[in-house]
């Protein structure tokens, strides 16, 4: 049986659907409980109780969200145009899951374990825009329309300075291999020594996702809810799903790229028990409270002030600070694979 | 087996999509089509073993590039039945620039021989032990360094004349200097009104009022220093 699994060719096709299998169900159920955790999270911080009627503590709340949006009409405009109306949801939702493929989630636990991961990464997170400037073109509204410029240029922006934070961990780290990337952070994890870069990722991460407080593409109170304001039901429902699935992706990138992926804190005993699993979904649970607290907490960017972080001050900074750490890099001999 | 199965697949997906791009009516699906086309030729460069240049081409065209041209195509209010309308009056010059073009390539790839060094290394990407990414590296920043430089060199200025065409500062257009709002105070934006009790309201100015703004300066010094006025 495992001989078949790993040597032929269609073992392997079955063995990889099981794999993306076991990732993206805990995935997609982690997707749920964080719109769960948000709300709770969110009325916490307001002084509310949040969901707590479905279920004990509310904890079937998704479920029941999920089954209204399953089944609410799907309205389609007829001024749009249909198909691209229709993938543009579709688009969103599997770019966010497609990136998953080569997320080590132990030592060699990635359903694909490239050479080139990190690119690979970047490469999917910058096709995010395409869902939103696609659906935005697509629902024929003016309202959508200024929802999917905006956001066309805000992830335009704000992926600039998130290649120069790539690029420094890449040479702290000598290889585009996301499994070496986090093994090169066994004795010190690069959240310490890179800092600034990490601050940097994480509000890069924020701009990427449009989360508050750079959610100026959905923006509420001016242009209604953007991009998707023609949406509705399950294809609504995508849109959202996506959103979601990649504010994970992208905690789950900070994890892996500062703080030490699937490693303990501390090589020492109690600490190595805990398998590595837990310890990288215990990371990815703490940013995404980041997330969900800085929501709940700033005020909405202007879309002037929006572009002047992404250019002029993240832009210069993380250039700056490229050409130190290869510099230092340089000087005192650490380069890796020198 | 599956590897020429999916090459035959990409490939063909890549050559429809080239088709459409330049027969679409609507231009927004000519760029869709053309960044589907982007897509297919970095699998094929993933087949090819190229994995480096298939991650890049998808992160830069697809990415950066077709983003803005989809952002220009959107925008533009182009109407393409009368662009089309042309199409007899400039189908002779056309034809014959496209033929001159066609005569030309063929004899440049007839006479086209390959070095014998290169032959070897043609179709292996790969040279052996190092990965894909350190071969391109090396290729770039240490036998070819100077050469990559100066093409950096000439990006540069063609970036620096585009702004140099395109950059108006108009005498209307207002600058926020962020530095002096988040340097103000409260003392300097606000002033305390002592109001007396049962004291009309039709007074012009209220309790804790803004004041008004100060005249803008025309021209700010180049320095950045001296904004904290008082």
């Amino acid at each position: 049986m495992l001989d078949f699994l790993f040597n032929t060719d269609i073992g392997l096709v079955i063995l990889t659907f099981a794999k993306a299998l076991a990732l993206l169900v805990p995935l997609l159920i982690g997707v749920a409980y964080l719109t769960y955790a948000e709300r709770k999270v969110m009325a916490a911080i307001q002084l509310r109780k949040g969901p707590n009627v479905v279920g004990p503590f509310g904890l079937l709340q998704p479920f029941a969200d999920a089954i209204k949006m399953i089944t609410k009409e799907t309205i389609i405009p007829s001024g749009s145009n249909r198909v691209l109306f229709v993938m543009a949801p579709m688009l969103t939702f599997i770019l966010a899951m497609l990136a998953w493929a080569v997320i080590p989630v132990n030592d060699g636990w990635a359903i694909a374990d490239i050479n080139v991961g990190i690119l690979y990464l970047f490469a999917i997170s910058s096709l995010g825009v395409y869902g939103v400037i696609i659906a935005g073109w697509a629902s024929n509204s003016k309202y959508a329309f200024l929802g999917a410029l905006r956001s066309a240029a805000q992830m335009v922006s704000y992926e600039v300075s998130m290649g120069f934070v790539l690029v420094t961990v890449l040479l702290c780290v000598g290889s585009l291999n996301l499994t070496d990337v986090v093994r090169a952070q066994s004795k010190i994890w690069f959240c310490i020594p890179l800092f600034p870069m990490f601050v940097i990722f994480f509000i890069s991460a924020l701009a990427e996702t449009n989360r508050s407080p750079f959610d100026i593409p959905e923006g509420e109170s001016e242009i209604v809810a953007g991009f998707f304001v023609e949406y509705s039901s399950m294809s609504f429902g995508l849109f959202f799903l996506g959103e979601y699935a990649n504010m994970i992706l992208m905690s789950a990138m900070t994890s892996i790229l500062f703080l030490g992926g699937w490693l303990p804190p501390f090589g020492i005993e109690p600490f190595t028990w805990i398998p590595g699993p837990f310890w990288l979904i215990l990371k990815i649970v703490l940013l995404l409270f980041v997330f969900i607290w800085v929501r709940a907490t700033m005020p909405r960017y202007r879309y002037d002030q929006l572009m002047r972080l992404g250019w002029k001050v993240f832009l210069p900074f993380s250039l700056i600070w490229l050409v130190l750490t290869a510099g230092v890099l340089m000087a005192f001999g650490l380069l890796p694979n020198a | 087996m599956i590897t020429q199965v999916l090459f035959y697949l990409f490939a063909a997906v890549l050559i429809v999509s080239a088709a459409m791009v330049v027969s679409a009516r609507n231009p927004v699906h000519s760029v869709l089509f053309l960044i589907l086309a982007f897509f297919n030729a970095a699998a094929l460069f993933l087949i090819a073993g190229a994995e480096f240049l298939a991650m890049t081409l998808v992160i830069v065209y697809v990415g950066a590039v077709a983003v803005l041209f989809l952002f220009v195509v959107m925008m533009l209010d182009v109407d393409f039945a009368e662009l089309r309308g042309g199409f007899q009056r400039y189908l002779p010059v056309g034809a014959a620039v496209g033929i001159v073009l066609l005569v030309e390539l063929t004899i440049v790839l007839g006479g086209w021989k390959l070095a014998p060094g290169s032959v070897k290394a043609h179709m292996s990407p790969t040279p052996a032990n190092i990965s894909n990414t350190e071969a391109l590296g090396r290729l770039l920043y240490t036998d070819y360094i100077f050469l990559f430089q100066a093409s950096g060199l000439v990006l540069l200025v063609a970036m620096i004349g585009a702004i140099v065409l395109t950059l108006r500062d108009r005498k209307t257009s207002r600058h926020q200097n962020i530095r002096v709002q988040t340097e103000r105070s409260v003392a300097e934006t606000l002033e305390m009104m002592t109001v007396e009790l049962g004291a009309s309201t039709n007074r012009s100015g209220g309790f804790l009022r803004p004041k008004p703004p100060e005249p803008e300066k025309v021209e700010e010094p180049a320095g950045g220093h001296g904004h904290g006025h008082h």
